[in-house]
C-alpha cells in the first residue's frame, strides 16, 4: 500500500514540462516527498529549471532559486547560513545535473564540502547534458552514443561519490528511483545530520537521450542496480556499506548479466559482442572492489574491537 | 518590513497545472477496476503525479497523464491498459 507509506502530500505538482516517463521527474517526487515542505532548493541550468513551467507558474510547490550554472554549491552555501543567522533551520537542497555537478559545478561543491556547510547536494545523473541535446559530460558511461560521441564515449564515467568520499564529507550515497524505500531512508538521515554537507546521487533514466521507450524508465533503473552496473551504497563519516538490493548483489552469479540493462537502450545499440564483455569486465571488477573494501573495513572494525 | 513590489513581480508562485501537459499524450492508461488491488505502485512511480489511490479506486487525471505508459508496466496486477488516443 504504496500510497499509505509514503506522504501524499505532493511538491511536484501536475502539470510541470519534463518528458513523458522523465527517470528525474520520479525521482524528485520522491527526494521532496521524502524532505517535506521546509525545503529550499538551489538549481543551475539543466532539464529541471525547465520542468518548473513558464514564468510566473512554477511546478514546485517549495522556493526554488535558480542559479548560474558553475555557482550552485556557493549559492546553497550562502543561503544555508543566512537561514541559520536568522534562526529558521531548513533543508538547503542543491538539485543539479550530472553536467552541472561533474564537470561545470565541481569547483564550488569542492569548496563548499571543504568548508563544511550543513547542505545537501544532489546529482541526478541522466549521464549527458541533456537540456541542451545530449552532448556528452563527464558521467556519461563508456560506450554510451550522445550527439558528441555519434560512435560512442571512448572515455570513461567520472565516480563522483568517490570524489566527494575523498573530500571527508559527513555523509554520502546513492539513489534509484526504483527504490523509493532506500531513498526515503537516506534522505531522512541526511536531512538529520548537521555539521558538513552530505552528497547525494542518483541514476535518472532519461527516454530521449537514452533512446528507450519513456514506460521502460523504472524497469532500467532497477536493472541498472541488479546487473550492479548502480550500486547502492552509502558512507556515513567513512563506513560504506551496501545498502537496499545491493546488499545482495556481492557474488557474480546473484548479478543479471548487463546485456540486460543494455540491450533495451538505443545509446548502446551499436556495441559489439567484445565491447559489452569489457564493460561486463569493469562492473565486476567494480564489484571485486567494493569486496575489498568491505573486507578492510571489516578487519579495521574488529581490529577496534 | 514589505517586500518591494518588484520582487512580489518577478517571483513565480506554485500553481497546479503549469502547463495542460495532456495534450502530449498518445496512449491512455486505462485501469480495470475488476483487477486493481489498491497497491499504490503506479502512485508511487508516476512521474507526473496524475495518479490518485482511495478506497473508491484509481483516478487518472487526463488533464495531466502524458501516457508514458510507466504505471501500466509496473502495476504487479496488470490492472492498467494502454490504450491509443487515436
Ligand atoms: C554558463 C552556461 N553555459 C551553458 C548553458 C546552457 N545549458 C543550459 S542547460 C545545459 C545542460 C545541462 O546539463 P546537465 O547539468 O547534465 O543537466 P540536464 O540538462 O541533463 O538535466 C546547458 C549546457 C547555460 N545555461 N549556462
Ligand atoms: S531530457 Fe531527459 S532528463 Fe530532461 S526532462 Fe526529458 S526525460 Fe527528463
Ligand atoms: S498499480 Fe495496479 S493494482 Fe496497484 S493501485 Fe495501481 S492500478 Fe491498482
Ligand atoms: S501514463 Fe505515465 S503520466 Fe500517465 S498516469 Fe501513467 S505513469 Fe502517470
Amino acid at each position: 500500500m504504496a500510497h499509505r507509506v509514503f506522504p501524499r502530500e505532493e511538491y511536484l505538482l501536475k502539470g510541470h514540462v519534463a518528458c513523458p516517463g522523465c527517470g528525474a521527474a520520479v525521482m524528485l517526487r520522491h527526494v521532496l516527498k521524502a524532505l517535506g515542505p521546509n525545503t529550499y532548493l538551489v538549481i543551475p541550468a539543466c532539464c529541471t529549471s525547465v520542468i518548473a513551467g513558464p514564468h510566473p507558474r512554477s511546478a514546485f510547490r517549495v522556493p526554488v532559486l535558480h542559479i548560474a550554472f558553475a555557482a550552485s554549491a556557493a549559492a546553497a552555501s550562502g543561503m544555508i547560513e543566512a537561514l541559520e543567522k536568522l534562526g529558521k533551520p531548513a533543508n538547503v537542497v542543491v538539485w543539479a545535473g550530472d553536467g552541472g555537478t561533474v564537470d561545470i559545478g565541481l569547483q564550488a561543491l569542492s569548496g563548499a564540502a571543504e568548508r563544511g556547510h550543513n547542505i545537501i547536494y544532489i546529482c541526478y545523473d541522466n549521464e549527458a547534458y541533456m537540456n541542451t541535446g545530449i552532448q556528452k559530460s563527464g558521467s556519461t558511461p563508456h560506450g554510451a552514443w550522445t550527439t558528441t560521441t555519434p560512435s560512442g564515449n571512448p572515455g570513461f564515467k567520472k565516480d563522483l561519490p568517490g570524489i566527494m568520499v575523498s573530500h571527508r564529507v559527513p555523509y554520502v550515497a546513492t539513489l534509484s528511483p526504483a527504490y523509493p524505500n532506500d531513498t526515503f531512508a537516506k534522505l531522512r538521515k541526511a536531512a538529520s545530520m548537521r555539521g558538513g554537507l552530505k552528497y547525494l546521487h542518483a541514476l535518472t533514466p532519461c527516454p530521449p537521450g537514452w533512446r528507450y521507450d519513456p514506460s521502460l524508465t523504472i524497469e532500467l533503473s532497477r536493472l541498472a542496480v541488479e546487473t550492479g552496473m548502480w550500486v547502492l551504497y552509502e558512507v556515513e563519516n567513512g563506513v560504506f556499506r551496501l545498502t537496499g538490493p545491493s546488499r545482495a548483489l556481492l557474488e557474480k552469479g546473484k548479478r543479471k548479466p548487463v546485456a540486460e540493462y543494455l540491450k533495451l537502450q538505443g545509446r548502446f545499440r551499436h556495441l559489439s559482442p567484445e565491447d559489452v564483455e569489457r564493460i561486463q569486465r569493469m562492473v565486476d571488477e567494480n564489484w571485486e572492489r567494493i569486496a575489498e573494501m568491505l573486507k578492510e573495513g571489516g578487519e579495521h572494525s574488529s581490529e577496534q574491537g | 518590513m514589505s517586500r518591494s513590489a518588484g520582487v512580489e513581480k518577478i517571483l513565480a508562485r506554485p500553481t497546479v497545472g503549469a502547463v495542460l501537459s495532456g495534450g502530449w499524450r498518445a496512449e491512455r492508461p486505462v485501469v480495470d477496476a475488476s483487477k486493481c488491488k489498491l497497491c499504490g505502485v503506479c502512485w508511487l512511480f508516476c512521474p507526473d503525479a496524475a495518479v490518485e489511490v482511495s478506497e473508491a479506486g484509481v483516478v487518472i487525471d487526463y488533464d495531466f497523464c502524458k501516457g508514458c505508459g510507466i504505471c501500466a508496466r509496473e502495476c504487479p496486477f496488470k490492472a492498467i491498459t494502454m490504450v491509443s488516443e487515436r
